[in-house]
């Protein structure tokens, strides 16, 4: 497993944010998590980035334990993300964005800095040229030098992609990478997602409400509800799985007997 | 949004008369011109004039600005740093010799400039606004003080401690060390604060030093208390300064009536604008590194910056460790100049204006950053005082302005215009805000900053989230 969480919860004052949660995430695996708006799902990747730290549980990835990590040791660790509402450098441009990405995997020497020997100079430069790959990558050849703000909104999307896969991450988590795009685009984000999968090598989750998304590219999903995991499966299973559909629908729409009208 | 970057039509004979002074040659010719037109001015003034004071607010200022001009002109830069060069190594120490009142504001915009220019790491390159900045300057001022003077009994002469002229250099070093240590110090527990709370504490900070320089008296004598230290060592003039002064002097065809101080004074020039220079290269050098991409970053948007994986507290203290440094080198400087210290020089208002400094010139820029120290410096203590001088020097000779029939000896002296230096510095500052927000030089990712934007999906959407920025503190989240 690349990644391991054990009964993970998280409370904020009475509420139960997440509650016991287990995920197994294989390497190489595009997965989704799924729920209904406030179940917990953007809780969850804060929980494993370090943003919030845990009440109680395990989070071990790739053999090591995350919990209590500051959030840039978790990148260190290999574990980036993007964020639901874009996050961008808004006034950096879109290469000095993604070379911010890179922190972690630099020398960053104040001396050196100073001094400027050719060695930093040559970093500069294969940060530089990594910084443009990246973009190719994502598909904004060329727009390196643009002010990342100026950029239409799928655009910026790609950047957050960009930026999160130049920390050399094995696990990338996309929060609602999708979110605001039409068909196309998603169609367009959908074989990007398969690309960093299978020509980088990073396993992916998703956080995702587009269906068609959800159902056309995860291997497994994790269904989420109240801070709870409700269920988890392949895309076949979940669409099967009353549990899911109740949640989604309301008792009545999947079927169940109501409950005493209230 | 990006229209302004398409020239405008050029419009009858503006557009081309513009073209026309873009041309190299037709500026270079301009740039002599202006720099000998104002040079000549102040090497022709007399104090005795009664027109003195105006005619050197006149002068100056645009004397003073001409290393901005020469810097933006169409010359190649050879050319340009040749000009520079000329201007501050040798027309200013020139003008200086002729009036030491010059070489003394000139070194007063050069320590500003410095100390301008290590705020400005902290608060135009990773956005964290500290209030209590001059206590890293009196960290260096008082490290060089302690050991140095000579007038007064403290701990360190009962101890002999004393140390001779020369030590200034090494005690450069050793105050950026000193203060950087207290830099970090503070830094630790405070950094975890942001915005207002942080500026709060660095203000609270600022004062505790100011304080405890004032009652470090004591009950061992460290400080010498409210009465500060006198007798400060100053480094030893080489052996050629004074019968070189005097040489130039006489050159000049003037008589310098005590060479020695002005040679001193030149000497403090010439350190104050190497360190001035060193202090532009390192903030340069800073700033166009993965150190300063990581702070704007920080600047931009803290909780993205971590979760790529820039540490925020080590990256912060290593933005308030610099900023202090440079106030460690700087305040050495200017205790050796004054050779005087005291609390008193340390005081709230001098943070607030060196953080106007950096806010009037461009936060972030370094160009705009000395321009923003010169500006506030020059107004400080040479215009507003100068106008002053004035209707002094008017009121001497029983001026009377003509058509409206005014004598200027009834110009009441509760309107001098030097005690009006905070009104008109706050208008400055009001007046700013409207009509120039990013600054005078603004740095153009400031600028961009500041124009109005209409509310992106980012913004709307931290309003959804608006607990993650308060998380990111762990002792937040464990209350939450």
């Amino acid at each position: 497993m690349l990644l391991e969480v054990k009964k993970l919860s998280k409370s904020f004052g009475g509420i139960k944010a997440v509650r016991d949660i287990n995920l197994n995430i294989e390497p190489n695996s595009i997965s989704s998590i799924i729920g209904p708006n406030g179940a917990g799902k953007t809780t969850f990747f804060n929980l494993m980035t370090g943003i919030y730290k845990a009440d109680t549980g395990e989070i071990n990835f790739n053999g090591k334990s995350l919990l209590g990590l500051r959030p840039d040791q978790v990148t260190a660790a290999g574990v980036t993300r993007t964020f639901q509402s874009i996050r961008l450098f808004a006034n950096m441009t879109v290469l000095e964005n993604v070379m911010v990405g890179m922190h972690t995997r630099l020398d960053i020497s104040l001396w050196k800095t100073l001094i400027r020997p050719a060695s930093f100079q040559q970093q500069e430069e294969r940060v530089r040229e990594k910084g443009r790959e990246l973009l190719q990558f994502v598909g904004l050849a060329g727009k390196g030098d643009e002010v990342s703000r100026n950029l239409p909104y799928g655009d910026q999307r790609r950047i957050e992609i960009a930026r999160a896969l130049a920390t050399d991450p094995k696990l990338i988590l996309l929060d609602e990478p999708t979110a605001g795009m039409n068909p196309n685009e998603s169609e367009d984000a959908m074989l990007l997602f398969r690309r960093i999968r299978d020509e980088r090598g990073v396993t992916v989750v998703l956080i995702e409400h587009d269906m068609r998304v959800v159902m056309g590219i995860s291997e497994r999903i994790s269904v989420l509800d109240y801070g709870e995991m409700i269920a988890e499966g392949t895309p076949e299973a979940i669409r099967a799985n009353p549990r899911v559909v109740e949640a989604y629908l309301g008792r009545r729409a999947a079927g169940i007997e109501q409950e005493a009208a209230s | 949004m990006m229209n302004t970057s398409i020239p405008a039509p050029t419009s009858g004979t503006n557009g081309s008369l513009r073209q026309w002074i873009r041309q190299p040659r037709i500026a270079g010719v301009f740039i002599l011109a202006y720099l000998v037109v104002f040079a000549t001015i102040l090497f022709k003034l007399d104090r005795a004039n009664t027109l003195f004071p105006l005619w050197s607010s006149l002068a100056f200022p645009p004397f003073v600005i001409s290393p901005f001009i020469i810097f933006s002109s169409p010359l190649s830069r050879r050319i340009k740093a040749g000009l520079i060069l000329l201007v501050v190594l040798i027309l200013m120490p020139l003008i200086g010799i002729y009036d030491g009142g010059y070489l003394e504001l000139s070194i007063q915009i050069a320590i500003f400039s410095a100390l301008a220019l290590g705020l400005n790491i902290v608060v135009g390159f990773a956005g964290l606004l500290d209030l209590g900045y001059i206590a890293f300057f009196a960290v260096g001022a008082y490290i060089w003080a302690m050991f140095s003077e000579t007038n007064v009994t403290t701990v360190w002469s009962v101890a002999g401690l004393i140390v001779p002229g020369w030590a200034f250099y090494l005690f450069i070093p050793v105050g950026v060390f000193a203060a950087a240590l207290v830099g970090m110090l503070l830094g630790l527990p405070v950094l975890r604060l942001r915005g207002d709370y942080l500026a709060i504490v660095t203000l609270g900070f600022g004062e505790m030093i100011r304080v405890l320089a004032r009652n470090l008296d004591q009950p061992y004598n460290l400080t010498n208390g409210t009465q500060g230290l006198s007798g400060v060592g100053r480094p030893p003039l080489p052996g050629f300064a004074v019968p070189l002064t005097a040489n130039i002097g006489q050159a000049m065809g003037i008589q310098i009536s005590n060479v020695e101080p002005v040679s001193q004074q030149l000497l403090f020039y010439f350190i104050a604008i190497i360190l001035l220079a060193l202090i532009i290269v390192i903030a340069q050098r800073l700033d166009n590194s993965p150190i300063g991409r990581a702070w704007t970053a920080i600047r931009e948007d803290e909780v993205a910056a971590v979760a790529m994986g820039v540490p925020l507290v080590r990256m912060k203290l290593l933005a308030f460790a610099s900023g202090a440094a440079f106030a460690g080198a700087i305040g050495v400087l200017f205790a050796a100049k004054n050779s005087f210290v005291s609390p008193e020089s340390f005081s709230l208002d001098q943070s607030i204006s060196i953080l106007a400094m950096v806010i009037v010139g461009g936060l972030g820029g370094i160009r705009g950053v000395i321009l923003g120290a010169i500006v506030v410096q020059l107004l400080n203590l040479q215009i507003l005082v100068n106008f002053s001088l004035q209707i002094n020097a008017l009121k001497n000779i029983d001026y009377v302005i003509p058509i409206i029939n005014f004598p200027i000896r009834n110009w009441p002296p509760q309107l001098e215009p030097a005690k009006y230096q905070r009104l008109v510095f706050g208008l400055l500052l009001i007046l700013m805000t409207i009509f120039r927000p990013a600054g005078l030089l603004p740095e153009p990712r400031r600028k961009m900053e500041m124009r109005g934007r209409a509310p992106e999906p980012d913004e709307l959407a931290r309003l959804e989230e608006p607990a993650i920025a308060a998380e990111i503190d762990p002792k937040h989240a464990n209350e939450g």
